[in-house]
């Protein structure tokens, strides 16, 4: 039973940021800003050795267990617990939570130490620990939730996090409130698609009577039998979750937004960890998925048109982290075409390289944005730190950074053998073999991506300095780098993971996710997908490169004309949100207050009241004081009642 | 015996000349002889019955309708009194201050 | 006699008014701590009974009855007594006060020993109406709380103080007399006024029932507040003072939906299987309309009192679907509203104290100004929001999920539309805290505001931590009501079956 005790370890793994973030509030001010630091890290670091030490246990008991940690809600038939689930999949995304979410936080250390300084209030230091790790206390329940109601408590408090990180400096932005604005965006955001999984949720209790994941999956069967239409609201309910949180059409409007974030948050929870919970979900619940193709199809080409959309997008942006944000949703489209073509390995195997050079390349972005900063000079407003137009040849100044972004790149791009490479093509594979129009469309975006990142690359690191500020820039500290660097020897061997003709991963996971048939290595799809990548970073490369004139004017502008106006402006896509959805909820709402509430409804009352007060003003007329007219009544009553009783 | 009805018509005569009175006459002093006709017409009545059932009822309440008018009568001729110090008259015509 | 709980907790407040009425007006101090120590020691008195109620038992405890008086031939009597329905409600009671009292510290200055002698009336009055067991008792105390709840606002409330107090007045008035009618109609007809001799006893046939449920349900609807019926209430809240409005907030409104739960229910089953679908209706109408309107306030306090019309939808929607999850989700949801909504008007209340104005457009950016307020603000709102982890979620969910497989209520829909209410909540109340804390600091008036004192922490930390814990592991709460609504379903359920 040694396991058994090992297992019982996992709780560790949302308690240990709880015990950090409660410290760091206590005493993280009193300490100063290592000491927040450091807690802070170590007890994601601790989380991680914990997730290690599963997995490990795991190895040998690869059926998993669950381990009850107390009673939640208990009323009549309706049973949940704070249950912990361990089984392969939940610690393979324990082990990307914490172990990302480690280096982030060390890399947080170096970088808050600035951003604090440069946003004037170093009292926020320790406040972004706590929220951190409050973060990953939440990312933690979610992934280790042994139900579906314990899970949609990590789902919003991750949520919650992300508010609170998007916001936190809430004082900046567009007119001082832009920050906040975005914060609450991509709240509200998350909570439509928190509906849907409430509603979700409400259909597999009414239908399944449990909210277990063990009690639910083992009935799917034979409730599809029986009322197919309830799977399918149930897995089409739950979709509406999925791209609320893993921001895929219609709802990824709030992500490009949520950069307004400090970028290791963009890092964290915005590219590696949070936004892929919807991917977790859809791969936990494969079991519904399967049997539901009507379901599958549409989760699978709103997966291929999220990754094409949103890759068109980023070609044409200027913000070094918005094309990120715009690159990671196309990510994460290609995550949930997969899972939705049945391929939930390939899924979960882009999720990881996915979360080791997109977190890459957006903690190296935040080295080159504060490179930017320090080449500032004192009082320079002008320069926007995060435009690309403003940069070029910082790869001179900051020579780790570009390596490590370089890396990150390719690996994005998908050029043999890093990371990308491996897990993008087991996507394409199984888009081959079975969807071809899904092919496609996922061909099409992988060959955009690479030529948005060889835009990227060369528009900051090559030719000449377009500012000032980007030719003072200089290389980060090593507290900065060193994430940075074991990122990189990441992203370059991550493709072990699941090497073909090894199927490491599948065979890890296939102990949860039951027996998956092993993607086959299509050396066409590899080769379609290879020449694709180094096509667009060639085309980038050959585009961008020339232009070296001040002030930068997109060369695609005048190629493309007005698909390039559309396509810097994303597509009108929140001034649409804001005719057709936003603004006839505020005249809606205030329809309801001012003419309806104010005008009718509190008007029945005082209606009433007006009614009595009429009422009392007309017979008060009767009353004129004269003692003869009241002698007439008395006496005019008096036989009424006598002529009445007579007649009786 | 003189028969029940003569008593009766002169207690109705007298209500109603006390009635009239009241409605017609401005006076306050000639009002409140009216209003004693009125109650004089009831004890006539009281009076009329309690002899013709031989019971003694209607005559206690004859004493006590007598006094009730005789502290009124005293109320209400201190309020003339009042009323007459300030207005300098008793017209009832001009006292309808308590209109609604 | 030996010592009963309940005479004790009901009357205790009545001798900390009597020791009050001894003290000199002026001595604003000693009547303060005279008041908090009264609701303190009431409070202590509430847990004793906790300690001695057992929780396993449907049976009303505790109970007394002593006759009084008689009406038509029918005792009715002093008779009181607790189930595991009411007693959360009077622990929601006495916990609030103090707290509430402790908020006025401030805040009321003038005639504070008429306030506070009030507010221990008022505490003694809703503590009737949740232990009364006859019908003509909880009539009187129901009407009672009117008076001390009158005052509280004619006197020490807003500009438009006297408006709202006479409307708050009136609109409960006017339900309250359809309730006599079938109050008095019930004790004379079925011959009893005896909540314990009439529920269960099928006496009241289900064509009378009709009507009844009507006479009933007017008052306690215009309490809770259901839409159309809640136009009292966001001017009896913005005008109050800030404690007036904790406790409106906290529990007077909870009355009307304990009214639906300790009479419509239990009395007419047959009406109220019949009329459940409509209520829920009109429930879910108020819960979407509430946060409409609450989204469009520009005043804070009036948007606190609109989504309490959302919140008390969910309530009334949880009480309608007349099964377990939804009854029992209702029941902790009122403890919850009376707890987060109590704490949002502490917070505003706060805010009020250091500038003197309620308007959303006079704040901003108050986060970095006082953050320790900020982060409190911030967890109330999160409360009331209903997220995970904390006590709204549990609540809002459990009775989504109940009404949800309702079969009185008959299709999901409701609870899919009162579904988007919890959108909509996150759009008003993130909307809110947007305005006040987030954002620059655009007032300059803003910029030297004091961060709370230990005696506002003291305030707030009480409800923050019940609702952590009742977010997290809120089953002692459901222990304690579960088999008081057991037994209302299964008179519900037998109304249904003898009805087939």
């Amino acid at each position: 039973m040694e396991s058994g005790l090992t297992f019982n370890l996992v709780p560790w793994v949302v308690f240990l940021p709880l015990i950090g973030l409660s410290i760091n509030l206590l005493f993280g001010r009193k300490f100063g800003e290592s000491f927040s630091g450091t807690v802070a890290s170590l007890a994601t670091g601790l989380a991680f050795v914990v997730s290690v030490i599963l997995a490990v246990a795991l190895a040998n008991h690869p059926e998993g267990v669950t381990v009850p940690l107390a009673d939640w809600i208990t009323i009549g038939s309706l049973t949940v617990r704070w249950a912990f689930r361990v089984d392969t999949l939940s610690v393979v995304m324990m082990l990307v939570v914490s172990g990302v979410g480690t280096l982030i936080h060390i890399y947080s250390i170096g970088y808050m130490h600035n951003d604090v300084r440069h946003n004037g209030d170093e009292g926020r230091y320790t406040r972004f620990f706590v929220f951190l790790n409050l973060f990953i206390a939440a990312m933690m329940i979610l992934v280790s939730a042994d139900n579906f109601l314990m899970m949609f408590v990590g789902w919003e408090g991750v949520g919650l996090c992300s508010y609170l990180l998007i916001g936190f400096w809430f004082e900046k932005g567009k007119n001082g409130t832009g920050n906040s604005e975005a914060a609450k965006k991509a709240f509200i955001a998350n909570r439509i698609g928190d509906f849907g999984l409430l509603i979700a949720m409400f259909l597999i209790f009414v239908n399944f009577g449990s909210f277990e994941f063990d009690a639910v999956f083992s009935q799917a069967a034979a409730i599809t039998a029986d009322k197919p239409g309830v799977m399918l609201a149930i897995t089409l309910f739950m979709l509406l979750g999925v791209t609320g949180k893993s921001a895929q059409l219609p709802l990824y409007v709030w992500l490009p937004d949520a950069m307004a974030g400090p970028t290791p948050v963009s890092a964290l929870i915005h590219a590696a960890t949070m936004v892929t919970a919807g991917v977790y979900l859809m791969t936990r619940s494969a079991a519904f998925y399967m049997l539901v193709p009507n379901a599958q199809s549409v989760v699978m080409w709103v997966g291929a048109a999220t990754a094409l959309f949103a890759a068109t997008i980023a070609v044409a942006q200027y913000d070094i982290k918005k094309v990120l944000a715009y690159s990671t949703i196309s990510q994460l489209g290609f995550m949930v075409a997969a899972v939705g073509m049945g391929a939930t390995v390939a899924g979960m195997f882009h999720l990881i390289t996915h979360a080791f050079f997109k977190g890459l390349l957006f903690l190296a972005a935040g080295s080159v944005i504060q490179g930017v900063e320090r080449g500032m000079h004192h009082g320079d407003h002008g320069t926007d730190p995060q435009d690309m137009r403003q940069m070029g040849g910082i790869r001179k100044q900051m020579p780790v950074t570009f390596w490590v972004y370089l890396i990150g790149a390719l690996a994005l791009s998908g050029i043999a053998p890093l990371a990308g490479f491996f897990s993008k093509d087991e996507i394409l594979a199984a888009a081959w073999t079975s969807q071809p129009g899904i092919f496609i469309v996922l061909a099409l975006a992988a060959f955009m991506t690479a030529f948005y990142m060889g835009r990227q690359l060369v528009m900051v690191f090559f030719g000449d300095a377009r500012s000032e500020a980007a030719k003072g820039a200089t290389e980060s500290k090593l507290v900065v780098t060193l994430p940075l660097m074991i990122l990189a020897g990441l992203s370059v061997l991550g493709g072990l993971l699941n090497l073909p003709g090894l199927h490491t991963l599948e065979h890890w996971l296939e102990h949860t996710l039951g027996k998956v048939e092993p993607a086959h290595f299509v050396w066409l799809v590899a080769g379609i997908s290879l020449v694709l990548a180094l096509l667009g970073l060639g085309l980038g490369w050959m585009i961008y490169s020339r232009k070296n004139e001040k002030p930068f004017v997109d060369p695609l502008k005048k190629a493309l004309g007005p698909l390039f106006t559309g396509m810097e402006n994303k597509w009108w896509v929140d001034e649409l949100y804001a005719a057709v959805i936003l603004n006839p909820y505020k005249a809606f709402a205030h329809f309801m207050a001012e003419p309806v509430d104010l005008g009718v409804i509190d008007r029945i009352g005082g209606g009433l009241a007006a009614g009595t007060r009429a009422m009392a003003e007309g017979l008060r007329k009767l009353e004129n004081g004269y003692i003869r007219t009241y002698g007439l009544l008395m006496l005019l009553g008096l036989t009424a009642i006598l002529t009445w009783l007579f007649l009786h | 015996m003189i028969p029940i009805a003569y008593p009766l018509s002169l207690a109705a005569i007298l209500f109603i000349i006390g009635i009239i009175g009241f409605l017609l006459r401005k006076n306050a002093i000639v009002i409140f002889m009216c209003l004693e006709l009125m109650f004089n017409a009831a004890n006539l009545v009281f009076i009329t019955f309690s002899n013709y059932y031989q019971l003694i009822d209607g005559q206690v309440f004859v004493v006590f309708v007598m006094t009730v008018a005789a502290a009124e009568v005293a109320v209400g001729l201190a309020l003339m009194v009042a009323i007459f110090r300030t207005k300098h008259s008793i017209d009832i015509d001009q006292m309808n201050s308590l209109k609604g | 006699m030996s010592l009963n709980p309940l005479l004790l907790t009901i009357a205790f407040p009545l001798a900390g008014v009597v020791v009050m009425l001894l003290l000199k007006a002026k001595w604003k101090n000693a009547i303060r701590w005279t008041a908090l120590l009264t609701s303190l020691v009431t409070f202590g008195l509430s847990l004793w009974m906790l300690s001695q109620f057992n929780s396993a038992s449907p049976d009303l405890q505790f109970e007394i009855n002593q006759a009084w008086f008689s009406l038509g031939g029918n005792p009715i009597g002093f008779h009181i007594g607790v189930d595991g329905i009411s007693i959360l409600m009077v622990l929601l009671t006495t916990f609030l006060t103090p707290l509430a009292i402790l908020s006025t510290w401030k805040a009321v200055d003038e005639k504070v020993k008429s306030f506070m002698a009030f507010f221990l009336l008022l505490e003694v009055g809703m503590l009737g109406v949740f232990l009364s067991l006859d019908m003509v008792l909880f009539y009187i105390f129901w009407e009672f709380t009117l008076i001390p709840m009158y005052f509280l606002i004619g006197l020490w409330g807003g500009e438009r103080r006297v408006y709202a107090a006479v409307k708050f007045f009136l609109y409960t008035m006017a339900g309250s007399v359809l309730m006599l009618a079938g109050i008095l109609w019930i004790g004379l007809q079925y011959g009893s006024f005896n909540l314990t001799q009439l529920v269960g006893s099928g006496m009241i046939p289900a064509a009378a029932q009709l009507w009844l449920f009507g006479a009933f349900g007017l008052a306690f609807a215009i309490k809770v507040p259901m839409f159309p019926l809640h136009s009292w209430l966001p001017d009896a809240h913005t005008e109050a003072p800030t404690a007036g409005s904790v406790i409106l907030a906290g529990v007077l409104l909870k009355m009307g939906a304990y009214g639906f739960l300790r009479f419509n229910l239990p009395l007419f089953p047959d009406a109220s299987i019949q009329f459940a679908p409509w209520m829920a209706g009109l429930a879910v109408v108020g819960i979407i309309y509430g946060a409409l309107v609450a989204y469009r306030q520009k005043d804070v306090k009036k948007l606190v009192a609109y989504s309490s019309i959302s919140h008390l939808g969910f309530v009334v929607l949880g009480i309608f679907a007349l099964n377990l999850q939804g009854l029992q989700g209702a029941i902790l949801q009122m403890v919850n509203h009376g707890l987060s909504t109590g704490a949002l008007f502490l917070v505003v209340g706060m805010l009020y104290e250091r500038r003197h104005t309620r308007l959303l457009e006079n704040f901003g950016g108050l986060w970095k100004v006082v953050p320790v307020m900020g982060t409190l603000a911030l967890i109330t709102m999160l409360s009331s929001v209903g997220l995970p982890g904390l006590n709204g979620f549990v609540g809002e969910f459990t009775i989504l999920l109940g009404a949800f497989g309702s079969e009185a209520i008959g299709s999901p829909w409701f609870a899919g539309v009162a579904t988007l209410g919890v959108i909509l909540a996150a759009v008003y109340l993130f909307h809110m805290f947007q305005k006040l804390f987030l954002g620059p600091v655009i007032h300059e008036e803003n910029q030297k505001l004091k961060d709370v004192s230990v005696r506002e922490i003291l305030i707030l930390a009480p409800i923050l931590l019940l609702a952590f814990w009742i977010g997290l592991y809120p089953k002692p709460f459901f222990m304690l009501m579960a088999p008081a609504v057991e037994k209302l379903t299964t008179i519900i359920q037998s109304a249904a079956l003898l009805a087939q």
